[in-house]
């Protein structure tokens, strides 16, 4: 009693305070080392980028049988070019946390005196630049393949920043699905089932977006009311991760 | 909390209602100038299809308070309510779908918004029982369904809007608000039929929570009696298991 006393009165008398608290590594350190270790392992043994553009370009050609047509443009176009897109990202999004599964990575992370937003953090990011790597293929291939009028250099401006702000969204709803994905035994059956539903709202924006850029007759600008849609959808779905993902890497 | 208790009077009020809310729709109600006597579903369809939403709100709603809490009791109030209100989904969409036919001859049309957007409603958490359905360890079963009922919750007004900008420029909406354009007798059959669904929905709720934790008693009370053996175990299920002890 009288010792506890003591020391409360005398604080300068444990030197070894800060030794003792456990070491935080700070967020942004954890997103760097995680980030370097997500992009790192895709650029030794690519997997999920050339998958996902493998399917991309297959799709397309599928896509020119399937609606039998040599050259596409205006809604249609943009439809095709959205519908590749969204399936060639859910083979990125089923693929994203699988290794850490079974190769132990979340256990380790979990170990790691981190705050767990860094994994989402990271994990979002390199899905995004796992997306945006797969447009840098797919978008020039289905200009080359299916597009009929050849937009200008105002347009491709244009549909970056739809794709920029799509790929956002994507990423952020893919990292929490394929969270809750992996941890169950119709992984891959899961990942289309529940993202498909949630990006409806991304595919209304960005297709509607993208229409006006893609005209037959030429193109004209995008409607600033598509940009604001998925930007809003990509804060909502922002806070809600950042607020549920802790939750989906417990033990 | 007894779930059992005074399911009876509330029954007997709900059928009260709903039979209240069919006698008003049918006898006391308008005709409808332009659909006629068709227009008579609206007073299913609409009530059923703002309840099956709010179960799907409440159960997000239990869903946060059970990641809070962490108490199992949460997750199956909201299992017990999307699991009612996908059953109501089903019911919305084949009205709906009558409804379609019956007034523009098609039995589904893109051009409104509201079942449109139900529709993506209803598939988005038709994947709620797969998924639980594949998570073995019970405790993170229950989570991850927490998390999934949060972001479904979520995702709700966030779809209505941006398939309502998608149309904004086709079509009016005939009913914009609930009581916009409605004459006052429409509008008191609606509102008694809404208060009906409501209590029907409450009512069904209250018998599948009673249910469950009867079972569940009843599993604790044989294992007392007879030992572990006698029990069988619960085997690899979607539902949420309560702690029998």
């Amino acid at each position: 009693m009288s010792a506890s006393a003591g020391e409360r009165t005398a604080p300068a008398a444990r030197p070894e305070p800060p030794a003792a608290e456990p070491r935080v590594v700070p967020l942004r350190t954890a997103v760097r080392a995680l980030l370097r270790k997500e992009l790192g392992l895709e650029l030794r043994a690519p997997q999920a980028v050339p998958a996902m553009a493998l399917f991309s370009v297959t799709t397309l050609v599928v896509f020119h049988f399937a609606i039998q047509r040599g050259q596409v443009g205006g809604d249609l176009a943009a439809g095709v070019l959205w519908v590749t897109l969204l399936f060639a990202a859910m083979l990125g999004i089923s693929r994203l946390f699988v290794a850490d599964h079974e190769e132990g990575g979340l256990d380790g992370f979990l170990l790691a005196p981190t705050d767990r937003t860094a994994l989402l953090v990271a994990k979002a990011v390199s899905l995004f630049a796992f997306l945006a790597a797969l447009e840098v293929i797919a978008v020039p291939a289905f200009a080359l393949l299916l597009l009929g009028p050849s937009p200008g250099l105002g347009a491709y401006a244009q549909l970056a920043a739809l794709l920029t702000l799509a790929d956002a969204g994507i990423a952020l709803v893919g990292t929490l699905v394929g969270a809750i994905a992996v941890q169950t035994r119709a992984r891959d059956l899961l990942v289309p089932l529940i993202a498909l539903p949630l990006l409806i709202p991304v595919v209304i924006a960005a297709a509607k977006g993208t229409t006006p850029l893609v005209l037959e007759a030429g193109a004209r600008g995008v409607d600033v009311r598509w940009l604001l849609v998925l930007g809003l959808y990509d804060l909502m779905f922002g806070l809600l991760a950042y607020a549920l993902f802790d939750y989906l890497i417990e033990d | 909390m007894l779930y059992g208790t005074r399911l009876r009077a509330l029954s007997i009020a709900t059928l009260i209602t709903m039979t209240a809310a069919f006698g008003l729709a049918f006898f006391y109600a308008p005709m409808d100038a332009d659909q006629g006597f068709m227009q008579k579903i609206f007073y299913v369809h609409v009530p059923m299809a703002m309840v099956a939403l709010g179960g799907f709100v409440f159960g997000g709603i239990m869903a946060i308070q059970h990641l809070r809490t962490g108490d199992p009791k949460h997750d199956l109030r909201s299992y017990v309510a999307i699991h009612l209100s996908l059953i109501l989904g089903v019911g919305v969409l084949v009205t709906g779908a009558i409804w379609a036919k019956a007034s523009w001859g098609h039995w589904w049309v893109w051009d409104e918004p509201t079942l449109v957007s139900f529709l993506i409603v209803f598939l988005l958490y038709a994947t709620y029982q797969p998924m639980r359905f594949s998570i073995e360890d019970r405790e993170r079963q229950a989570r991850y369904a927490s998390v999934f009922a949060i972001v479904a919750g979520a995702f709700v007004p966030l779809n209505f809007l941006a398939v309502r900008l998608a149309q904004a420029y086709t079509h009016p909406r005939v009913f914009a608000t609930a009581d916009g354009g409605l004459p006052a007798k429409m509008q008191l059959a609606f509102l008694v039929s809404l208060a009906g669904m409501a209590l029907l929905y409450v009512t069904l709720w209250r018998y599948e929570m009673a249910s469950k934790h009867t079972s569940a008693q009843l599993r604790a009370l044989r294992r007392k009696l007879s030992g572990d053996d006698a029990v069988t175990p619960v085997g690899r299920t979607a539902a949420p298991s309560l702690p029998t002890t």
